[in-house]
């Protein structure tokens, strides 16, 4: 454990690089989750289409491809991160969020955004259709109606389907170590060939470590749940 | 009991146009005609009481006034103006129809006074302030004042359905569609939500209702009209139609009814 111990910060520098992955395409995946959930259950055809072929396409490749999809295939489409450089300084060390760091972003996002899309719909097929036509009754327009009465309601049925997309999405941004950000994998295969005899400390230390986290998102996620748990 | 019906009832403007007219209305589910060329002319200020057998499209013909339901030929008309297709328009004329729906189909995760001001707010765009005065005030004229800060389903269907009905009042519509509103009701139950319907109607509301109560027929309607196999098989008001009644299929339905 002394190998863990001495390498402390480079490891909480690691880990802020993932939680920092983890944040932004969480916040960025319920966001696009919760307008694809709505194109998908809307009234226009074009965009229930639309909606549908994304989530078939995306949430069927694997998130490797969609991730290198964005570092690499992207740029020759002239969409680029390259405007992204942002040095954040910790007191552990500089977290360095420049165009590699955007592109896994976004490719978390555009992945974990088709998994939040089918929790969110499999909650909004849980809202007694009567809810919709009742407000439709009083005047709502749709967006009105998915706004103010239907996607309130999913997101508590959806709870707990949502916090597997997220603890799935806090795991997975490890994929984004194979580009060459140096979140908390990266970190742990640099460690593990340079210190040879302390692979067992090391691995147990960031597993421990993505057990908490989870852990935390477990908690937020159970409180949540009760404290929306009215009706 | 007769009601006597207020002075706002007078059908003043519009000289003699219908409030709602359907003319030629058709729909189909598949193979199964739904809506037999169904004309309705409501005016303002009638209370209109539809019955028959179930089956008989009373509901989906009470849904497609505001276009809950679609239909396939005809055209539903709402104080003169054709009912849009779908959008703002829609949406627009929506709010001028209330609706009471046979499961109350209250908003489960607002409160009881937040149901009554949701529409208020959000789409007639008043204050805070001004739409929780009058749905206050709604709530103590159908009885459930003090459950104001409730969840519905902390209430009874009976309170539940009083309170869909102030919902559907603090849109101040031009019209209101009951829609079996007393069938999923405990016998108990169904005179409190009844009282109020009945209150409603006094006042001079335009009402289209469809119900299984003949009590409720009699008392509040001005015409009854009667409904089997996707079509209107007669119309007349209660006393004849209860009396009197011309068809053979409407005399079968009374006399099965009315022998309990």
């Amino acid at each position: 454990m002394d190998v863990v111990w001495e390498h402390r910060e480079a490891i909480a520098l690691a880990f802020a690089y993932t939680v920092l992955l983890f944040v932004f395409a969480g916040v960025g995946s319920l966001i696009g989750g919760t307008l694809l959930t709505a194109m998908r259950v809307g009234p226009i055809k074009v965009l229930r289409w639309a909606a549908a072929i994304y989530v078939t396409l995306v949430r069927n490749t694997p998130l490797l491809i969609v991730i290198f999809f964005f570092r690499l295939a992207a740029p020759k489409m002239d969409l680029r991160f390259d405007f992204v450089d942002v040095v954040l300084p910790t007191t552990v060390g500089d977290v360095r969020i420049n165009n590699i760091f955007a592109a896994c972003t976004v490719g978390l996002t555009v992945y974990t955004a088709a998994f939040v899309c089918e929790a969110l719909r499999s909650g909004v097929n849980a809202v007694p259709l009567g809810q919709a036509e009742a407000a439709r009754a009083i005047g709502m327009p749709f967006a009105g109606v998915m706004r103010y009465v239907v996607l309130p309601q999913a997101f508590r049925a959806s709870i707990p389907p949502l916090a597997n997309v997220q603890i799935a999405l806090l795991k997975n941004t490890t994929v984004a170590g194979a580009l060459g950000v140096s979140e908390a994998f990266i970190r742990m295969r640099g460690l593990l060939n340079d210190n040879p005899t302390a692979r067992i400390s090391l691995f147990i230390a960031f597993a421990a470590i993505f057990v908490v986290l989870v852990e935390v998102l477990s908690f937020v996620a159970n409180r949540l749940e009760r404290r929306v748990r009215v009706a | 009991m007769t009601v006597h019906r207020g002075a706002e009832a007078a059908p003043t403007n519009g000289a003699g146009q219908a409030l709602v007219r359907l003319a030629g209305v058709q729909k189909h589910y598949g193979n199964l005609h739904v809506l037999k060329d169904i004309d309705l002319d409501v005016a303002r200020g009638e209370v209109v009481v539809v019955i028959g057998p179930s089956g008989a499209g009373k509901s989906t013909l009470c849904r497609a006034i505001n276009r809950l339901e679609t239909i396939d030929e005809g055209e539903i008309l709402l104080d003169g103006e054709p009912l849009p297709a779908e959008g703002k328009g829609l949406a627009r004329l929506r709010a001028d129809v209330g609706m009471v729906f046979q499961s109350f189909n209250l908003f489960a995760h607002k409160t009881v006074l937040e149901n009554v001001t949701l529409g208020p707010i959000k789409v007639r765009k008043k204050s805070k302030a001004e739409a929780e005065t009058r749905a206050k005030e709604l709530l103590e004229r159908v009885g459930v004042a003090h459950q104001a800060a409730k969840y519905p389903a902390q209430l009874s269907g009976g309170q539940q359905q009083r309170v869909a009905i102030a919902r559907a009042l603090a849109m101040d519509p031009k019209v209101m569609l009951f829609d079996e509103p007393t069938s999923a009701l405990d016998p108990e139950m169904i005179k409190e939500v009844l009282d109020v319907m009945v209150d409603l109607a006094e006042r001079g509301m335009t009402m289209i209702v469809v119900t299984h109560e003949m009590g409720f027929a009699r008392t509040a309607a001005n015409r009854v009209v009667f409904m089997a196999d996707g079509a209107i098989v007669e119309s007349a008001d209660p006393e004849t139609f209860f009396t009197n009644p011309e068809s053979d299929r409407a005399k079968d339905f009374l006399g099965k009814i009315l022998k309990h």
